[in-house]
C-alpha cells in the first residue's frame, strides 16, 4: 500500500490505484461523474479536479487517472479547485440543463443561473456507457462520434446498435439516467441505441428473460452447452 | 546500386558521386514546394523539359526539381548554377529565354530578377537577397540544392556522414550526451529537452522501444515540418537512425497527414532508397544494429498532434489524448518506451552530430540553442519560411526578413505559436524570440507559426477565429476544453455582434482559465491563449466592441455603420442597384434633372459593404 495524504489525512492506495478511488474508500467525498469502479478511469468530467502538491509543486489533476504516489499531498476543496468545479458544473448545467443529477449539484455548489446559452442536450458525455460496454460486456455496440463541441453518443451511423446485446448495462451505469430501456411482451428495448431484441422464455415458468441474442452469444463466448440457458436465473436457482 | 557494408563504402560511394558531379556546370533548378507548386512551377518544370531536349540533348545542362526555398511570396522560383542567379515568379515562357541568355550566354535577365523594395535595385542572387540575408538555414539549406527523390543529391551534401559517425564511432551515450549538451529542445512544441527524452527512453526497462517522427503539422498557415519533408525527407530520417541508436530501439514511425501528399510521397521514396543502400533496415552499415521505419497516415485531427493521441492513432484508436502522469518514454506506443520528436527536431540531430554540441551551442541564446524555422504569414510582405537564430528579435524577422507591412499600413501584433498560442503587441516587438521569452509573455513557440498582422486587423475578431479551430478540433473528451473553447467562442461572437457587457470580459477570463487548468492535455492548456493574450494586450479594443459598439479595425460587420456623405454624393444611383435589401433611397439623376443624394436606412442595412465597394466617388464612410 502506498502512504500519501488527503486534505491532511493521512490514508493508503493500493499499487496502481488511482487518487479518486482512495478519498472514496476513506470516506472523503469529490464530486465526479465518469468515474465508474467496473472500468478504466477516463477523465472526461474534469469534477474530481483536486490539487496535489509534489516535491513542493502544486498542481491540478484529475484525481480519477491520477496514480497514487508516495508521500503527495492531495488537498479536495482548495480555492482553486472549488473554482474550476463550479465552472465545470456550470458548463456541464448549461449543456443539459433537464439534468436531475447536474441541477442537484449545482444547487449544492451554489449555481442559481447559468451564464451561457441554455442548450436541449441530456447526454453529459462522459462515456461511461461505451466503456462498459466495451470493458465489461465486450459488445463494443456504441461510442463517440464526431469530435469538439460535435461530440455525441450514438448508435453506429445514428442507425440501429447492431452489436448491442440489450443487457442494459449501459442503462444502469449512466450517471444522468438517460439511457431506457422497456420490455413489452417478448421485446426489449434500448431506446437511445434503437435496439430492439425479441426475449428468451423459460421452458419452466414461462417468462421471458433474456433476449435471444445476448443468450447466443453468452454461449458462443464461454462455450456453454446448448440448452444452457433453457431455463431462467429464477428456475435454475 | 548494391548495399553499402560499411562506412568506407558509404565514403567511397560518395566520392564517386561527386566525381561524376561538375560544380562548373550550369543546373537549372527549379522549386518543387508547396507554395511553388500552388503559383504553377510544375508548367515551368515542363518548359524547361522541352527547352532542353530540343537545344540541349547530351551536352550536360541538369534541371533539378528541388524542396522549398522558403521565398513562397515570389514563387516559381528558379536558380541558376553555377553562378546561383535567382530567378522569381517565372512563367513557362521564359524558359527559353533563360536558357538561352543565362545558362548558355551567362547573362542575367534583369525582368526575372527581385527588386529591392525600398532602393530599387536588382538583386541578382540569392545570398544578396534581403530575406535571405539575415537568416541562419543550417536544417533548410540544403532543401534549395537537392532533389528530394534521388539519395545520391543527399549524399552529395555529405548525407549520411552524420550516421556513420554515430554508428561507428560514438556509443549510445555518447550521442545521447551530445545532443544534451548541444540543449536541443522540441521543436514541436513543447520544447522539451530532446537529450533528455531520449535518455530516459534509453534507461526505461523494456526489449521493444519504439521512435516516432511527428509530422501530423496542423497549425493553420504552417508547413515547417512539410516542407522539410518533401524537400529534405532524409535529414530527419537521418536523425531518426542516429535516434534509434542511441536510444535502442528497432522500429520507428513517421506519422504524416495524408493532406500532405508529396510529402507522403517523398518520404516513402526516402525510405525505400535508404534501404535499398542498406542505411535502413537489417545490419545498417555493415554495424549489426537494424533500425526500420513504418508510414502512418494520419487522418487530419489537429489534436492527433499531441503525442499520445498521435499513438493512439497508429494503435488503430481515436485520436484522444490521455493522462501522462507515466510518460511515454516509460508507456507509450502499445504500452512500450516511445520516444517522439517532431521532423525539425529529427533534422537537427545529423547536424550536431556532424558539427558538434558545441558548435551548435554557439548559435541561439541561453535557453534555446539553434535555429528556429518560422512560417512567416499574414500581412507582411515576404510570407514564406524563413530560419533564423533562436533570440532574433520579432523586428528583425518582421522587418528586415519579412520586408515589413505591406501597403504602408501599422504593424498591431504577432500571433505566434499556432491556434492556442498567443498575440504579441506592438510594444514588444524588439521581443528576442526563443521557448523561454515567448511563453513569458503569455505566447509560445508551438511549432513555429508567426502570422503578422497590421491596423486591419481586429484582435477580437482574431481571438474568435482561432476559437473556432479550437471548439472544433478539440477532441471533446474534457468538459473543460469541449464546452470552455465552444463557450469562449459565442461569448466573442456576442462582442463582435454587439451584444457584449463587460461582464463578458469577466467571464472570458474565468473561462480561460478554467479551460487552461482543468484541461487534460495541451491543447486544452493552451487554448485560452488567444484570448487571454489579446485581453491582456488589446483590453481598449474589446471595450471599444462593448461600450461604444465599434470595431476600431472595422472587420465586425454587425458593428459597422455605413453612411452616404451627401455633399460627395453624385447621385448616380449605382449602390441602391447593388443593395441586396433595398436599404439604400434617394432620387437618381437624369440628363434632365439634378437628382438628390443617397440615403442608407440603417435599419435595413445588413451591413455587406457593396454599396461601399461599388462607390466610384468615395462617397460612403464606414463608421
Amino acid at each position: 500500500m502506498i502512504p500519501f495524504s488527503i486534505d491532511g489525512q493521512p490514508v493508503e492506495g493500493r499499487e496502481g490505484g488511482n487518487i479518486l478511488e482512495t478519498a472514496l474508500d476513506a470516506g472523503i467525498e469529490i464530486p465526479h461523474l465518469c468515474f465508474n469502479e467496473s472500468v478504466k478511469p477516463y477523465g472526461a468530467c474534469r469534477l474530481c479536479l483536486v490539487e496535489v502538491v509534489r516535491n513542493g509543486k502544486s498542481r491540478m489533476a484529475a484525481s480519477c487517472t491520477h496514480p497514487v504516489q508516495k508521500g503527495m499531498e492531495v488537498f479536495t476543496r482548495t480555492e482553486k479547485v472549488l473554482r474550476a468545479r463550479k465552472m465545470i458544473t456550470e458548463l456541464i448545467l448549461a449543456m443539459c440543463p433537464g439534468d436531475k443529477l447536474i441541477q442537484e449539484m449545482a444547487k449544492g455548489m451554489g449555481i442559481d443561473e447559468v451564464r451561457f446559452k441554455k442548450e436541449e442536450k441530456d447526454c453529459i458525455l462522459c462515456g461511461l456507457c461505451a466503456r462498459v460496454c466495451d470493458e465489461v460486456v465486450g459488445a463494443n455496440a456504441i461510442h463517440f462520434a464526431f469530435r469538439g463541441d460535435r461530440r455525441e453518443m450514438i448508435p453506429p451511423f445514428q442507425g440501429e446498435a447492431t452489436n448491442c446485446i440489450a443487457c442494459g448495462a449501459c442503462v444502469v451505469v449512466c450517471p444522468v439516467d438517460v439511457i431506457r430501456m422497456k420490455e413489452e411482451g417478448d421485446e426489449r428495448t434500448i431506446i437511445r441505441w434503437k435496439r430492439t431484441l425479441k426475449m428468451k422464455s423459460c421452458k419452466v415458468c414461462g417468462n421471458y428473460f433474456a433476449p435471444w441474442f445476448q443468450l447466443e452469444k453468452f454461449k458462443e463466448k464461454a462455450k456453454l452447452p446448448k440448452d444452457f440457458y433453457d431455463l431462467c436465473y429464477t428456475c435454475r436457482s | 546500386m548494391a548495399r553499402l557494408s560499411s562506412p568506407q563504402e558509404l565514403g567511397k560511394y560518395r566520392d564517386e558521386i561527386l566525381s561524376k558531379r561538375n560544380p562548373d556546370q550550369p543546373l537549372i533548378t527549379v522549386c518543387g514546394g508547396t507554395g511553388c507548386h500552388a503559383s504553377g512551377c510544375h508548367a515551368v518544370v515542363d518548359a524547361f523539359r522541352k527547352v532542353l531536349q530540343e537545344k540541349a540533348k547530351g551536352n550536360g545542362i541538369g534541371l533539378r526539381v528541388t524542396g522549398c526555398h522558403g521565398f513562397c511570396e515570389r514563387g516559381p522560383l528558379v536558380v541558376i548554377h553555377p553562378k546561383m542567379v535567382l530567378y522569381q515568379k517565372v512563367k513557362p515562357e521564359d524558359a527559353p529565354a533563360i536558357f538561352q541568355e543565362t545558362v548558355l550566354n551567362g547573362k542575367v535577365l534583369e525582368n526575372l530578377l527581385y527588386e529591392h523594395p525600398a532602393t530599387g535595385e536588382k538583386i541578382a542572387t540569392e545570398e544578396k537577397v534581403p530575406f535571405y540575408q539575415k537568416q541562419r538555414r543550417i536544417i533548410l539549406g540544403n532543401n534549395g540544392n537537392i532533389d528530394p527523390t534521388q539519395i545520391e543529391d543527399y549524399l552529395a551534401v555529405g548525407g549520411y556522414r552524420a550516421l556513420a559517425k554515430a554508428l561507428f564511432s560514438m556509443k549510445p551515450e555518447e550521442i545521447i550526451g551530445e545532443v544534451k549538451k548541444a540543449n536541443l529542445r522540441g521543436r514541436g512544441g513543447g520544447g522539451f529537452p530532446a537529450g533528455l527524452k531520449w535518455e530516459q527512453c534509453r534507461n526505461a526497462p523494456s526489449d521493444i522501444k519504439y521512435l516516432v517522427c511527428n509530422a501530423d503539422e496542423g497549425d493553420p498557415g504552417a508547413y515547417m515540418d512539410r516542407s522539410l519533408l518533401e524537400g529534405n525527407p532524409h535529414s530527419a530520417l537521418e536523425g531518426m537512425i542516429i535516434g534509434a541508436y542511441a536510444i535502442g530501439s528497432h522500429e520507428g514511425y513517421i506519422f504524416v497527414r495524408h493532406e500532405y501528399p508529396l510529402a507522403l510521397e517523398n518520404i516513402g521514396i526516402a525510405i525505400q532508397q535508404a534501404r535499398e543502400l542498406g542505411l535502413l533496415g537489417r545490419d545498417i552499415l555493415g554495424s549489426g544494429f537494424h533500425f526500420d521505419i513504418k508510414i502512418s497516415r494520419g487522418g487530419g485531427a489537429f489534436v492527433a498532434g499531441e503525442s499520445t493521441a498521435l499513438m493512439a492513432t497508429i494503435e488503430g484508436n481515436v485520436g484522444e489524448p490521455r493522462a501522462k502522469h507515466i510518460h511515454t518514454v516509460v508507456s507509450g506506443l502499445h504500452d512500450k518506451p516511445t520516444n517522439l520528436n517532431n521532423v525539425e527536431t529529427w533534422a537537427n540531430v545529423p547536424v550536431i552530430i556532424n558539427e558538434g554540441a558545441d558548435w551548435y551551442g554557439r548559435i541561439g541564446t541561453e535557453g534555446s540553442k539553434g535555429t528556429k524555422i518560422f512560417s512567416l504569414v499574414g500581412k507582411v510582405n515576404n510570407t514564406g519560411l524563413v530560419e533564423v537564430p533562436m533570440g532574433m528579435s520579432l523586428r528583425e524577422i518582421v522587418y528586415d526578413i519579412g520586408g515589413g507591412i505591406p501597403g504602408g499600413k501599422r504593424f498591431k501584433a504577432v500571433q505566434t505559436g499556432g491556434p492556442s498560442g498567443g498575440c504579441i503587441p506592438e510594444s514588444m516587438i524588439d521581443l528576442p524570440v526563443d521557448f523561454d521569452r515567448l511563453t513569458e509573455v503569455g505566447s509560445m513557440m508551438g511549432s513555429g507559426g508567426m502570422i503578422v498582422m497590421d491596423e486591419s486587423t481586429c484582435m477580437v475578431d482574431v481571438a474568435k477565429y482561432f476559437m473556432n479551430f479550437l471548439k472544433d478540433e478539440s477532441c471533446g473528451k474534457c468538459t473543460s476544453c469541449r464546452e470552455g473553447t465552444k463557450r469562449m467562442y459565442e461569448l466573442l461572437a456576442d462582442i463582435t455582434e454587439g451584444r457584449g457587457t463587460m461582464d463578458h470580459l469577466c467571464l472570458l477570463e474565468d473561462l480561460g482559465w478554467v479551460t487552461a487548468e482543468a484541461s487534460l492535455c495541451a491543447l486544452g492548456g493552451t487554448a485560452p491563449n488567444p484570448v487571454l493574450s489579446t485581453i491582456r494586450y488589446f483590453r481598449d479594443e474589446y471595450k471599444e466592441h462593448i461600450i461604444n459598439k465599434q470595431c476600431p479595425a472595422k472587420v465586425c460587420r454587425q458593428l459597422l455603420q455605413y453612411r452616404i456623405l451627401s455633399d460627395v454624393c453624385t447621385s448616380c444611383g449605382r449602390c441602391s442597384k447593388v443593395c441586396s435589401v433595398k436599404a439604400i433611397t434617394g432620387k437618381q439623376k437624369t440628363k434632365k434633372e439634378k437628382g438628390e443624394p443617397f440615403e442608407i436606412d440603417a435599419e435595413k442595412c445588413i451591413r455587406c459593404g457593396m454599396c461601399f465597394e461599388s462607390c466610384k466617388f468615395e462617397a460612403i464612410e464606414v463608421q
